[in-house]
């Protein structure tokens, strides 16, 4: 990565502790990660590696105790609809129509009423709800309803998609054709995502590079670089072999902590 | 390469399954089994009053000295109040006149409680500092009975009309006070995080995310601030007002014309009922998108 382009998200020497009634929990220690713009990068690791944390500092919703989190060289300071969240729970407005949740994100920046109405429906159709333009979250499967949350946070012109376990929810089924539409709209959009999961296959799928991460306390331990031509064959030796490696790696984590 | 398909198929299969059904024998037969299932509920619902009403008649009539007038008494005195031309008193053709009153009464003082309600619910709700400042002393305040504060409001707003509205004010004023603030409090805090990613922080997320989220618990604090409204219509209006059907009760209770008494009671009762009717309905139409109460 040794580009002279300045990285849309540079995360610097980043720890985070929590101080709550039981003591003090340390999150993450020294993180340390650069994306460029349009890369696909996965955090994975094991539950408590801080994962989440890191993706929640990229967000702004919280601010590193040490350390800095920069997007294009200036200091995170809050949530932006720059780096659009989408949220395992979905975090859908429940009063507003699906046309209405994603078109919320420009109708708060002060859009006029006619370009809100036509961003929604040009999203709408890019996630293929068009028939479900007028119907509420309750009304909507698990994998609608992601798709409803990624199309908002697109409708928002949203640069950088932080997605925290966005398919964690979802059945094998809506889980696999939602991964594919992912990488489509990747692909046709030239977004950048940074994507935490805690599923390997997931991470090897979609990812340009794989941040591992492991915890007690939350870091990240290695950079995999995942060169296999897409759309990738989950059967292939190839992806074989790297889910092998991947994985002695990840349950190496837990080793000291049984032992 | 497009992104659609999923669930594309369950609405396509339903209509082919609709004709199937249609095609019954016996084409005649489901309206009147229709009907006759929507008639269960209301034929239900008369039960207890048409009971009620036989009791109370065979307990009542042809005895010169009972108390309680007989049912036909109270529906005669009830035309009369409605549209005089029977007993011609001071009470004849009265009732349009004190419903009016106690109408705008009720909702006045109900438009009043929510008007200072909502607000303060949303503030106390979702600013700390608000809440530090009021919550205690509302706490304080909330326990103390609506009729405890009659001889303290008669004296502060004087014999009259506006007595009676403070008290409607004051019993309308803690249920919706309430359900705000738990409506606010309880608003899953993902959405605070998801309104701020799409560009909507601060004060504008008051109108944009906590109201609309509140909404089902304000609703349900409405309905109980507007039933408490006309539960304390009476003692309102015991506070020297002439007109009324709080003061309609405290006269005839005084010429002991219990027939009247129990006019008003149920003109309230009715009136009470409609008023909840429609708070209902309008909650419906809001709560669409609610699972629970669309």
């Amino acid at each position: 990565m040794a580009e002279p382009t300045v990285p849309i998200l540079t995360i610097r020497d980043v720890s985070k502790t929590y101080i709550a009634r039981g003591g003090r929990t340390e999150a993450l220690r020294g993180a340390g990660l650069t994306v460029q713009r349009g890369e696909f990068v996965c955090l994975l690791g094991a539950s408590g590696c801080g994962k989440s944390t890191l993706l929640r500092i990229a967000a702004g919703f919280e601010a590193p105790s040490a350390g800095q989190a920069l997007m294009w060289d200036k200091p995170i300071a809050g949530p932006a609809p720059s780096r659009g969240m989408v949220f395992q729970d979905y975090g859908l407005f429940p009063w507003l129509s699906v046309r209405d949740n994603i078109g919320f994100g420009p109708k708060s920046r002060g859009r006029p009423a006619a370009e809100v109405r036509d961003t929604a429906r040009r999203y709408i159709d890019l996630v293929g709800l068009g028939r479900f333009a007028d119907a509420y979250p309750h009304q909507l499967s698990g994998g609608m309803k992601q798709r409803v949350a990624i199309a908002r946070v697109l409708a928002n012109e949203a640069e950088m998609v932080l997605m925290d376990e966005p398919f964690g929810a979802l059945d094998a089924m809506t889980r696999e054709r939602l991964q594919d539409e992912l990488l489509d709209l990747w692909a046709r959009t030239g977004l950048t995502v940074l994507f935490v999961t805690h599923a390997i296959e997931e991470a090897i799928f979609l990812a340009d590079r794989i941040v591992m991460m492991s915890p007690g306390p939350g870091r990240i331990e290695t950079v995999h670089t995942v060169d296999l031509p897409r759309r990738r064959d989950v059967s292939s030796p190839a992806f074989n072999d790297l889910r092998r490696m991947l994985s002695a790696q990840l349950h190496s984590h837990h080793a000291p902590k049984a032992a | 390469m497009s992104a659609a398909i999923e669930g594309a198929a369950v609405p396509a299969t339903l209509p082919t399954a609709l004709p199937a059904q249609s095609q019954s024998p016996m084409p005649t037969a489901p309206p009147l089994r229709v009907l006759l299932k929507r008639l269960r509920g209301p034929a239900l619902a008369l039960v207890v009053p048409l009971a009620t009403l036989a009791i109370w008649h065979f307990a009542t009539a042809d005895r010169p000295y009972s108390l309680v007038p007989p049912p036909a008494e109270v529906w005669l005195a009830l035309r009369d109040m409605a549209f005089g031309g029977i007993n011609d008193d001071a009470f004849s053709a009265t009732l349009w006149t004190h419903l009016w009153a106690s109408l705008s009464r009720v909702y006045g003082g109900f438009a009043l409680a929510a008007a200072a309600a909502l607000p303060l619910g949303l503030m106390i709700g979702r600013v700390p500092v608000v809440r530090a400042l009021l919550d205690p002393v509302l706490q304080i305040l909330r326990p103390i009975p609506v009729t405890a504060w009659l001889p303290l409001a008669m004296i502060l707003f004087g014999l009259g009309a506006s007595s009676a509205f403070f008290l409607v004010f004051l019993g309308a004023f803690y249920p919706i006070l309430v359900n705000t603030v738990f409506g606010v409090r309880s608003v899953e805090p993902r959405l605070f995080e998801a309104a701020a990613m799409l560009g909507c922080t601060g004060p504008a997320q008051f109108l944009r995310v906590v109201l609309p989220a509140a909404l089902p618990s304000i609703f349900t604090g409405l309905r109980l601030g507007l039933g408490f409204a006309w539960v304390v219509i009476v003692v309102g209006e015991m506070t020297g007002v002439q007109t009324g059907l709080g003061a309609v009760i405290m006269e005839a209770r005084q010429l002991s014309r219990t027939e009247i008494v129990i006019c008003g009671m149920g003109v309230i009762g009715v009136a009470g009922f409609v008023s909840d009717w429609v708070v209902m309905r309008i909650g419906r139409r809001l709560l669409s998108w609610s699972p629970s109460h669309g």
